[in-house]
């Protein structure tokens, strides 16, 4: 265990300098980089906005049901199947048919199947039916209905949930799906992340609908902005599908915030023809259910612009165009996790990190030095090297660095000497039955080398675990542990093996004390 | 070498563990653990502010009607922390809170950290940390099933049980907050018991095959005393580590440093006289390993 051919000394000293020589990468300007390889701070430390967010399908389910009722009505009349009891139920619809074999037939056709979508995908159906009672059925979603709805909701979210962001214009943000109904959201360095949290708290569904005279059928009452109640009309106009840009302006006559609205070809077709046709008439502006403005109509509008007043601060104004220009959100979204961290906590959670981390490795040296002496040095070179070579991993992984992170580097220095010190007592008790020096530090090495191995391995599994279950700070300590307990292994059989080994050599078999 | 007498010691030593392994169990049952808002949901406010006492920042929140509130000090001089149990996601409330903070305290009011965490994210948090440390325990019961023999396998999973219900045991005791971070000790503590225990069961393994004619307590005993020095060594230099972070790593390492030095005192103690003795009872020889070599080897 002692004799090493020059080439595996080479290999690992090469190897050892590889690694180690990115750690420096972390001190050096952000100007002159050679390799753009750091590690990066976690939010914990750099401070920052963690927020997870859940979408809630359950209105857009309703809202697609609610859409079905035509397309069904119209493939019963086509087909002169009779129905009646036609009721919208939650997220079902309920009806009586008169010919269910027939109905079966049509609903459940696999070709060009309108109504009722196959999804190639999941070999299913969109929608399913369930016979209640003699005639009577239930429609409602599939599982794999309701899946494409979610799927697609999520998907549409992230999409506009990063565009809110960009718009914020917030440094490197991320954005990643978090299983199927949660988007997960990192804002490093915000210091508050309450205007983006209301930014992404509104789903932004504004649509153009007309004022009613009466409350007959076919209108809500909604509360307009100076608490007046109003009957809209269900029908939309237009929706803010049709809007490729809002940007805020002020008005000239009043200096009042508002934000002008360009509409595409169509929007501008259908609102043309709409305040064409409704001159004088009352024209509601409503926003995720409540108007904004109910203004006038004065006279058609048919350029494709528009302007929308209701009493904004300049930053309304402002966050309502930055809504409109990214989009309205399939579902409303709830903010389930948030954490925070605030720039000069971050600074502090360094320095005590840092702090103890030299004062920890400085008393584990000073002990070390003191219970072997020479090997002890030698147990110290293996320390420095081993920290190093983690940091240099980490460099080269471009890990995220969290608080417990730094907690794992500074157990890492305290349970690394653990190798050495395993392989130094046993070589202790080698000195004892066997005469030669060097056979005893041979066979020590040799016969400690399955414990290392099992006790650390230990260690490793539980490392691994963590990584997998855990969350944000947590998996930064399973990683720091993880890479730790590797470099510790390389550092201990490896370079004190081959320092050792030259202790021992040169000493010619004199009497060596460990 | 040392030659402490440990075996008889060991009928003293595993009544004691069984009386605080029972004390913890029923501690943690009756007296519960004090989850924190990671695992009982709910929104922590840390925050620092020079001109104000516990008692203010207490009324303001008062009179939010918020329900359950708990407001103390935390570390340095001026430094608080907030938590507000609260049961349902309401995005408005962490904004509510803050205004009314900035608007009452008649000072500046620096909000350091925010965490809320929903109901149903809490509940999946503990739940995968439940999970995380089971599946930690069947990875080491598996894999020293591997490596030794099943009288092995099993009394290290009683020394990690005793390790991991005592450690949570004391947090009852002294209600301290069990957390995410708490979570990461207790399966560091579960590697590292697990690291003290592999390298006495090595020995004894090693020591069955040279010593055919000492029975098992015996050749515990040897065992302990010759991996004595190095047990004693690498908790010091594990200990010193951790103190370094418990006194000076800051407050939001505190909990986690307690808990992994009251795990490397516990763990160390559990491999000498908990790990070893068990195998006593399971009446373990020489003849149970070179069963085992039988096998491997047909």
């Amino acid at each position: 265990m002692l004799n090493f051919s020059k080439i595996n000394v080479l290999i690992i000293y090469f190897l050892f300098l590889f690694i180690a020589i990115f750690s420096f990468l972390n001190f050096q300007n952000d100007n002159d980089q050679l390799i753009k390889k750091k590690i990066n701070l976690g939010l914990d430390l750099q401070g920052g906005s963690y927020l997870l967010l859940e979408i809630n399908s359950d209105s857009l389910v309703k809202e697609k049901i609610q859409s079905k009722v035509i397309p069904i009505k119209k493939l019963l009349k086509d087909n002169g199947i009779n129905y009646n009891n036609f009721k919208i139920k939650d997220k079902s619809l309920s009806l009586s048919l008169d010919n269910i074999e027939k109905f079966d037939l049509l609903f459940n056709s696999r070709k060009d199947n309108i109504v009722n979508p196959y999804i190639d995908n999941y070999r299913s159906h969109e929608l399913e039916y369930k016979k209640i009672k003699n005639n009577q059925i239930k429609i409602f979603f599939s599982k794999f209905g309701l899946l494409t709805i979610n799927n697609s909701a999520l998907k549409q979210s992230i999409e506009i949930v990063r565009r809110r962001i960009d718009d914020v214009g917030t440094k490197e943000p991320t954005i990643l799906q978090r299983g199927e109904k949660r988007i997960l959201v990192e804002l490093p360095g915000l210091k508050d992340p309450e205007r983006i949290k209301a930014l992404l708290g509104k789903t932004a569904q504004l649509n153009f609908r007309l004022v009613s005279d009466n409350n007959e059928f076919g209108t809500d009452e909604l509360i307009s902005e100076n608490g007046e109640k109003l009957n809209i009309s269900k029908r939309i106009i237009m929706s803010g599908e049709n809007l490729i840009d809002a940007q805020p302006s002020i008005q000239s006559q009043n200096n009042e915030p508002t934000v002008s609205f360009t509409l595409d070809r169509l929007g501008a077709q259908k609102f043309g023809r709409a305040t064409t046709d409704n001159v004088g008439k009352r024209l509601a502006i409503v926003l995720d259910g409540l108007i904004i403005s109910a203004p006038n109509i004065n006279e058609p509008i048919t350029s494709g612009n528009g302007m929308i007043s209701g009493n904004f601060t300049f930053q309304e104004a402002t966050d309502l165009s930055l809504l409109l220009r990214s989009g309205a959100l399939p579902t409303p979204l709830t903010v389930v996790e948030e954490r925070t961290v605030g720039p000069d906590l971050g600074e502090d959670s360094i320095k005590s990190g840092i702090t103890s981390l030299i004062v920890g490795f400085i008393l584990v040296i000073l002990f070390m030095f003191y219970k072997y002496k020479i090997f002890g040095l030698i147990a110290n070179a293996a320390l420095i090297a081993n920290l190093f070579m983690l940091i240099g991993i980490l460099t080269i992984l471009e890990a995220t660095l969290t608080l417990p992170g730094i907690a794992g580097i500074i157990l890492t220095v305290g349970m690394a000497v653990d190798a050495n010190v395993l392989i130094f007592e046993r070589i202790r008790e080698e000195l004892k039955t066997e005469k030669s020096t060097i056979h005893a530090f041979d066979s020590g090495y040799s016969r400690a080398k399955i414990t290392v191995l099992d006790a650390n391995i230990t260690t490793l599994i539980a490392a691994i675990i963590l990584f997998a279950f855990g969350s944000g700070p947590v998996k930064g300590f399973a990683i720091t542990l993880g890479i730790g307990i590797i470099t510790t292994l390389f550092t201990a059989y490896f370079l004190a093996r081959h320092l050792t080994s030259m202790v021992v050599l040169s000493s010619k078999n004199k009497e060596i004390k460990i | 070498m040392t030659n402490f007498n440990f075996s008889s010691k060991f009928k003293y030593a595993n009544f004691l563990s069984l009386i605080l392994f029972l004390i913890s169990i029923i501690l943690i049952s009756f007296k519960g653990l004090n989850y924190g808002i990671d695992f009982k949901g709910g929104t922590l406010i840390e925050l620092r502010s020079n001109n104000t006492e516990v008692s203010l920042i207490r009324d303001v929140l008062n009179n939010m009607e918020l329900g359950d509130t708990n407001v103390k000090k935390f570390g340095k001089e001026g430094d608080f922390l907030i938590k507000v149990e609260q049961k349902n996601d309401n995005n408005k409330l962490i904004p509510e809170i803050k205004k009314n903070l900035s608007d009452n305290l008649n000072s500046d009011v620096n909000f350091r950290r925010v965490e809320n965490v929903g109901p149903k994210v809490s509940a999946e948090l503990l739940q995968s940390g439940v999970l995380a440390i089971s599946l930690s325990l069947a990875a080491m019961l598996f894999y020293i099933w591997i490596r030794f023999e099943w009288q092995f396998s099993i009394g290290s999973i009683i020394a990690l049980f005793h390790d991991v219900i005592i450690t949570l045991g004391i947090f009852s005791l002294l209600s301290l907050e069990i957390n995410l971070s708490i979570i990461a000790a207790v399966l560091t503590i579960v590697g590292y018991s697990m690291n003290d225990t592999v390298v006495i069961y090595d020995r004894i393994r090693e020591n069955l095959g040279k010593f055919h004619k000492l029975d098992i307590s015996s050749i515990a005993n040897l065992s302990i005393n010759e991996t004595l020095a190095r047990t004693i060594i690498t908790s010091v230099t594990t200990l010193l580590a951790l103190l370094s972070i418990f006194i000076l790593g800051g407050e939001i390492l505190r909990g986690f440093s307690f808990a992994m030095i009251l795990g490397v005192l516990i763990g160390t103690y559990s491999s000498i006289f908990v790990a070893s003795p068990i195998l006593k009872y399971f009446k373990v020889s020489y003849k149970t390993i070179e069963k085992e070599e039988e096998k491997i080897v047909p």
